[in-house]
């Protein structure tokens, strides 16, 4: 990985910690701000470095500083994980068209394992409805606000869309300051911290996966998860972007990604995709696959496959 | 031995009884073979509790009867949808158990094995954890669902459920300030 995350924006040869540095000093200078009493401007909040470049004691310490922001903010214990990625592990999802029934349980076991928005709304999952034998690859012939009595409905069939966690993500790409990025396991990760808001990666996804926080996420205190981690489901800020992350609070800590827990019918598959006895190597190997819009090259790790 | 080996010792042996009768068995017996170690630990969980058990509460004191008809004394719920032209009760049911094909009685907690001996296919692909659902850990043990934890095996065709709502249309949200 390289050390050299971005490059200065004004093209002064000082790195940016060095300069954001001397440029915080002086602001903090010239206004007698007391530095180590403000909370409405949080010098270390400003000057924390790209988490890519965090020493392990850094990154505690960061992780002390948002545990303590937090949990004051929710008056609740919220732990941030840093977990890190395991090696040999590469994380893939199926998900089974042909026994997917467009209940929606999993848009909303993701909204509270990960905390998102209630109001605004914020889901990180999309269910689209199609009808049988139209071509239905064709994602704005899509129905997104069905609401049946019961499903599934006659002669449709349900596509639940979330990030694809692209091999080669066209979102990484568009960010300008490398806030998104490819963790060693495959997740595409957004460092909240480091966001911008200014929403290229929305622009360059073809998937519609990324969602904005146009307001503070509202979560009522209750139905926080406190169970988080720094590159996942922690709460998030005002004007910033989020989206699935296989729930890394979750797999990290080897465990499944709330979605596939809570399908009633069993459709949503995950494993490690360089494990060749996982489930999801079985079903790429045994399964009709297809990824989505895969003519773009974004090299998916997520497997759409019928099992009939 | 360790609890995944066991079970596929046991389905093995099962199996071997499949195989005179079935050419299917004879494929999920090779394939379970070669995936000797690939099944994890399996903690099923045990079925519902029913009023029904156990069946001998009831049934020492009646003879059997094996003529096909609408049960009206009890068990008035269950109604055979499942290929129901060709067999009736008691290809399934002996006594406090679950009969195979073969003759062999299971308890029902092994009521996947019943089902596998004609669905074989998907009996592999559950066994792989595709076709139904295991929770737990992705790369440990892992909690299988059976497959009357789903299917009903007197009607198993899934049941139409209850969507949850649709998301907001994006007019409809708003933001507070
Ligand atoms: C509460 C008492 C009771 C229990 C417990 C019970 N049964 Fe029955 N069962 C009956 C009665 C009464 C009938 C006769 C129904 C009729 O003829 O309409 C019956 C009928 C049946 C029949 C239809 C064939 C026949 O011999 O009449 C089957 C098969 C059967 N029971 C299976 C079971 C099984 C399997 C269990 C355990 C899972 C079970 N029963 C538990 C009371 C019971
Ligand atoms: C395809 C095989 C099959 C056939 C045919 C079958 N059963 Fe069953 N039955 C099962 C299995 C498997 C279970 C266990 C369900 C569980 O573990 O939840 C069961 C459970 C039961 C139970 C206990 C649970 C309950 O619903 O009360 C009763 C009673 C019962 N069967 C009666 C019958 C009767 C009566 C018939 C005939 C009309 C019949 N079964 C036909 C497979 C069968
Ligand atoms: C003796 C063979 C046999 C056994 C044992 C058996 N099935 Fe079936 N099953 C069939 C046949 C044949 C069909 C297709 C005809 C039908 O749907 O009635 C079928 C159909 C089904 C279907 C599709 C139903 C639909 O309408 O879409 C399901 C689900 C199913 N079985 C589940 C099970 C489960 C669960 C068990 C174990 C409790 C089981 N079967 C045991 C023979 C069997
Ligand atoms: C997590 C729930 C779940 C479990 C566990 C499960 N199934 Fe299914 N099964 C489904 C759903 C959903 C469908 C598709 C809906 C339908 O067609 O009825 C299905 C479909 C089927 C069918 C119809 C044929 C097909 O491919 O669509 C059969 C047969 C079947 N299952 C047998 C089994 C057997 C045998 C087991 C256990 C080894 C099992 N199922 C376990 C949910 C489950």
């Amino acid at each position: 990985m390289s050390k050299k995350i971005r490059n200065n924006p004004l093209g002064i040869s000082m790195d940016r910690r060095m300069f954001l540095k001397s440029a915080a000093a002086g602001i903090a200078a010239a206004s007698a701000l007391p530095v180590s009493a403000a909370d409405a401007f949080d010098i270390n909040a400003f000057l924390q470095k790209h988490f890519r470049e965090m020493t392990e004691d850094e990154i505690k310490k960061v992780i002390g500083r948002l545990e303590k922001e937090a949990s004051l903010e929710w008056k609740k214990d919220v732990r941030i994980s840093a977990a890190k990625a395991t090696p040999g592990v590469k994380f893939g999802y199926g998900l089974d068209l042909s026994r997917c029934i467009g209940c929606r349980k999993c848009v909303y076991a993701c909204v509270s394992e990960n905390n998102q928005s209630r109001n605004p709304q914020v889901h990180w999952i999309s269910v689209l409805k199609f009808k049988k034998g139209e071509k239905w690859i064709d994602l704005e012939n899509s129905e997104k606000y069905y609401n049946p009595k019961e499903v599934p409905e006659k002669d449709s069939f349900y596509m639940p869309v979330q990030c694809q966690q692209c091999e080669d993500s066209p979102c990484v790409k568009a960010c300008p300051t490398q806030a998104t990025w490819k963790e060693p396991d495959g997740i595409v990760v957004i460092d909240y911290n480091w966001c911008i808001g200014c929403r290229y990666c929305m622009a360059a996804c073809p998937y519609g996966a990324r969602r904005f926080n146009w307001s503070k996420p509202n979560v009522p205190a209750n139905e926080l998860n406190t169970e988080t981690h720094y590159l996942g489901n922690r709460p998030r800020y005002k004007g910033v972007v989020e989206k699935c992350t296989f729930c890394i609070q979750r797999t990290r800590a080897g465990k499944y990604p709330a979605c596939v827990e809570v399908c009633p019918v069993g459709a949503r598959k995950f494993g490690n995709l360089l494990d060749p006895k996982s489930e999801i190597r079985y079903l790429i190997e045994n399964k009709r696959v297809f990824r989505l819009k895969e003519d773009l090259n974004t090299n998916p790790k997520f497997y759409y496959f019928f099992a009939t | 031995m360790n609890r995944g080996s066991k079970f596929i010792f046991g389905i093995m042996t099962v199996g071997i009884f499949f195989m005179l009768s079935l050419a299917v068995g004879a494929a999920v017996i090779e394939k379970a073979e070669e995936k000797k170690d690939d099944i994890p630990k399996f903690f099923v969980p045990k079925p519902p509790p029913s009023g029904s058990f156990p069946c001998s509460k009831c049934h020492t004191y009646r003879a059997i009867d094996k003529k096909k008809r609408k049960l009206e004394l009890s068990h008035t719920g269950i109604t055979l949808k499942h290929a129901e032209e060709q067999r009736w009760c008691y290809d399934c049911h002996e006594g406090d158990k679950l009969k195979l094909q073969n003759g062999q009685l299971i308890d029902f907690d092994k009521s996947y094995l019943l089902c596998g001996q004609c669905h074989g296919t998907i009996f592999r692909d559950w066994k792989a954890g595709i076709h139904g659902k295991r929770t737990g850990l992705w790369e440990g043990e892992k909690v299988y669902l059976l497959c009357v934890s789903c299917h009903d095996p007197h009607q198993p065709k899934y049941k139409p459920i209850e969507p949850k709502e649709p998301p907001m249309k994006p007019a409809d949200i708003k933001l507070k300030k």
